[in-house]
């Protein structure tokens, strides 16, 4: 466990070499104390039986060969996916959506500002708002259903609406943020071809399809990858709204909740490490993937 | 009422007053994000657990080095149980001058919480209540202490309690790590005016019969118990099974890895046994026939109507709530939940024995909580002699007395008896199954945390999506290679 400590890049003798090191030093020292350590340790740990009060032990692929044989930890890992994909594919569609109608129809910023405000409720403060509108017999939401004629729904505690509902209160919230991403993006697209398209005839659909979305590739991708890695990482709402520790049989233990419980729940901190870092391989792969699917680092403009 | 359909976990087996054992997991919904390490943890785990100290204690400050060697600090959950060991406290501390005894009572939500981030933090009560079901977790944490080493408590004998009881608390390595306090079995409670106007006498509920095929007497009972919106009974041409008005029997969620209130009087009269040995075994045997096929058919009465649905079941309307609103006629429960059922207002309550089962007897889960002393207080003595003073007769009868549970020594249940019956209590539903030796015992092996969480969604599945009970099979897959993992 020596790593840690020997990397120091840039041993060459320059000139500005030591201001390099004193200006690099405080954020490398963050990235080694707060993310390179604790992912080694977390490495470490997953090969190990831990329960934080006595010593670790170590136990080889113990760990990894639960994981692959953990019924909960499949279905753990299918809850999230079908979360991630209910959750980014409404939240990207419709974050496009207001970026482009606040970039084409408006320039007040109040109105802008108006999209922003879900984003300023913490998650638990709307996992528990949206517990109480959604309650099955005395939510107001399903209230409203009752007075349309419509039959109470147990959006938070029945097996097939459970994910959905989730998926769907956080993008209630972070619509907006991503939104005005998508918004900025589109803010660095020049006028002036949107001008000359106009000159040529082009209608609002046209030269979105033609002009807003090919060039606002990059941003898209950039915020398709950090809200997809957010996504994956899904928990308070799950914990605070959703009855018991992941629903009725599991249909809502989502992959956080999980590791948490058996971390902190059932003290199998070995365990739960291997799952992290089980999490943490199928996060980077889906992130390589997305990089370079959609060339996020090249621009179409100019 | 019916709210938010199932509150998945909870289950009754405390001796609680909220009775609801709900999630045994994670109550510090901390935003710790998944990266955060053990010592962070530690840290904050230790924080939470000050902070609900000196909250909950009235700031009497962490016991080991601040306060004087003669306080003794003890945690229980039950706060019916309360006034009995204030009244045992009290003796004790007129019989031990100087020595002053701290109790604190959370509820069983907050209790193992703040029990376990207490021990992660060092600030753990000398003494609590233990359970059966968390034991294994503090013997692999290594936080409790021996009695049979200690002197106060080394006198402790097995056959000082009613039979079978202290062994559950000996840890694989044969030392004694609880000193036995109460005893609970299950038998069914009933709505008397429901089984009258059903014709069916005290008599016939104590003696029916089950079996996996077409049920038994216990399944015609319980059809003819059930009426549907109609009026028709169960048995009845024309029952409508979709539009129940009474369910013959109550829902208690689908029972994780004992069922102790749900299936066990049928599993265990079944004769099949949880594991492959009496303690700590290394195997479970929820791939055997026997258990399938009584599964099998106890989640096949919510198909036919007779047991309330998996969705009726909430913290909130619990089998007492059920039978005491008259929504079912007959739930097994333990003997903790008597006072409860008896003070039900409107509801003229009995209880009977669970039936008998193919294996031509009854079963009843016999368990029992215990005492158990932290490692850290283990050398001081006032804990020690507190410890074997909640074992002695002394405190047990001043426990009996109140009528709420079943002390565990035998001069205690006779207290306990003679005070159940002052309150119009019929407990012989209870006390025959221990006198006749029909009783198992609740079942203990390492990782027994584990073995719940993959237990309870697997049989929630079973009872709420009708998912085959042959994947079961690959859940004690599972649970054997944790098992065989580590010890």
């Amino acid at each position: 466990m020596a790593v840690a400590s020997s990397s120091t890049p840039r041993t060459k003798p320059r000139g500005d070499g030591l201001l390099a090191a004193i200006f690099i030093a405080p954020a490398m020292a963050g990235f080694l104390v707060f993310l390179l350590w604790p992912t080694l340790r977390g490495i470490y740990l997953s090969f190990t039986r831990y329960n934080l009060l006595t010593p670790a032990e170590w136990v080889g692929l113990d760990n990894y060969r639960r994981m692959v044989n953990d019924p909960i930890f499949w279905g753990s890992l299918r809850v999230t996916i079908e979360y991630v994909v209910i959750n980014i594919g409404v939240q990207t569609v419709a974050a496009l959506c207001i970026a482009v109608l606040m970039q084409r129809l408006t320039t007040s910023s109040l109105l802008r500002g108006i999209v922003l405000t879900p984003y300023l409720v913490s998650n638990v403060v709307a996992g528990v708002v949206f517990l109480w509108i959604l309650d099955t017999q005395l939510g107001i939401g399903n209230e409203i259903l009752g007075a349309l004629g419509f039959d109470h729904v147990a959006f938070l505690a029945s097996n097939e609406w459970v994910i959905p509902s989730v998926a769907l209160i956080n993008v209630w919230r972070h619509v907006g943020y991503t939104a005005l991403l998508l918004f900025a993006g589109l803010q660095a697209i020049p006028g002036d071809v949107y001008e000359a398209a106009r000159v040529d005839g082009a209608g609002e659909l046209r030269m979105f399809w033609r002009i807003s979305l090919p060039l606002l590739r990059p941003v898209l991708a950039v915020v398709l990858i950090m809200t997809v890695i957010g996504s994956f990482q899904v928990f308070d709402t799950v914990a605070v709204a959703t009855p018991g520790p992941g629903g009725p049989a599991n249909a809502s233990n989502v992959l956080q909740l999980y590791i948490y419980g058996s971390a902190f729940g059932r003290f199998q901190f070995g365990y739960a490490s291997a799952m992290s870092v089980a999490l943490l391989a199928v996060l980077s792969v889906i992130t390589i993937v997305q990089y370079r699917l959609t060339r996020a680092g090249e621009t179409d403009l100019g | 009422m019916r709210k938010r359909g199932s509150h998945a976990g909870s289950h009754v087996r405390s001796h609680a007053g909220s009775h609801v054992r709900s999630h045994a997991g994670p109550h510090v919904r901390s935003h710790a994000g998944p990266h955060v390490r053990s010592h962070v943890v530690a840290a904050l785990a230790g924080t939470v657990a000050l902070s609900l100290l000196t909250a909950g204690c009235g700031g009497q400050g962490s016991s080991s080095a601040s306060s004087s060697s003669r306080t003794v600090t003890y945690w229980l959950w039950d706060a019916n149980q309360l006034p009995g060991y204030q009244a045992c406290a009290k003796a004790f501390e007129e019989r031990n001058p100087g020595v002053k005894v701290e109790i604190t009572q959370l509820g069983w939500e907050n209790y193992w919480t703040k029990l376990t981030a207490s021990m992660i933090a060092g600030t753990e009560p000398d003494v609590f209540t233990d359970h059966i079901t968390k034991f294994a977790q503090f013997v692999d944490l290594d936080v409790l202490a021996p009695l049979d080493e200690l002197p106060a408590t080394a006198g402790i004998k097995d056959s000082d309690y009613q039979a079978g009881l202290a062994a559950s608390w000996k840890g694989q390595d044969g030392h004694r790590y609880g000193a036995p306090k109460d005893w609970d079995t299950i038998a069914m409670f009933y709505n008397k005016k429901m089984t009258d106007s059903a014709g069916i006498s005290a008599d016939t509920l104590n003696s029916l019969a089950w079996n996996p095929q077409d049920g038994g007497t216990f399944e015609k009972a319980i059809a003819r118990l059930t009426v549907d919106s109609k009026g028709r009974r169960g048995d009845e041409p024309g029952f409508d099974k979709n539009d129940v008005k009474i369910y013959g029997l109550a829902t208690n969620d689908a029972g994780e890895a004992d069922g102790q209130t749900q299936w066990s009087a049928f599993t265990g009269s079944a004769g099949w046994k949880y594991t492959d040995q009496k303690a700590w075994g290394r195997h479970y045997n929820y791939d055997q026939k026997s258990f399938q096929s009584t599964i099998d058919w106890y989640f096949g009465l919510a198909e036919k109507g007779y047991l309330a649905p998996f969705k009726n079941f909430s913290q909130s309307n619990g089998p007492e709530v059920q039978v005491g609103s008259g929504s079912a006629a007959i739930a097994l429960h333990g003997s903790w939940m008597a006072k409860t059922f008896y003070g039900m207002k409107g509801l003229d309550a009995g209880t009977a024995l669970t039936p008998v089962g193919p294996s031509g007897k009854r079963a009843t889960m016999m368990n029992g909580l215990a005492d158990s002393l932290t490692k850290r207080a283990a050398d001081k003595p006032a804990a020690q002699k507190w410890v074997a003073y909640l074992a002695s007769d002394a405190c047990q009868t001043t426990v009996g007395k109140q009528g709420v549970v079943f002390p565990a020594t035998e001069a205690g249940t006779a207290a306990a008896i003679a005070a159940y019956e002052k309150d119009g209590i019929d407990v012989t539903a209870f006390t025959k199954p221990v006198a006749d030796g029909t009783t198992f015992p609740f079942p203990i092996t390492d990782y027994a945390a584990d073995v719940a969480a993959l237990m309870k969604p697997a049989m929630q599945d079973v009872y709420a999506n009708g998912r085959p009970v042959g994947s079961l099979t690959t859940t004690n897959r599972q649970i054997n290679l944790i098992l065989s993992q580590g010890d």
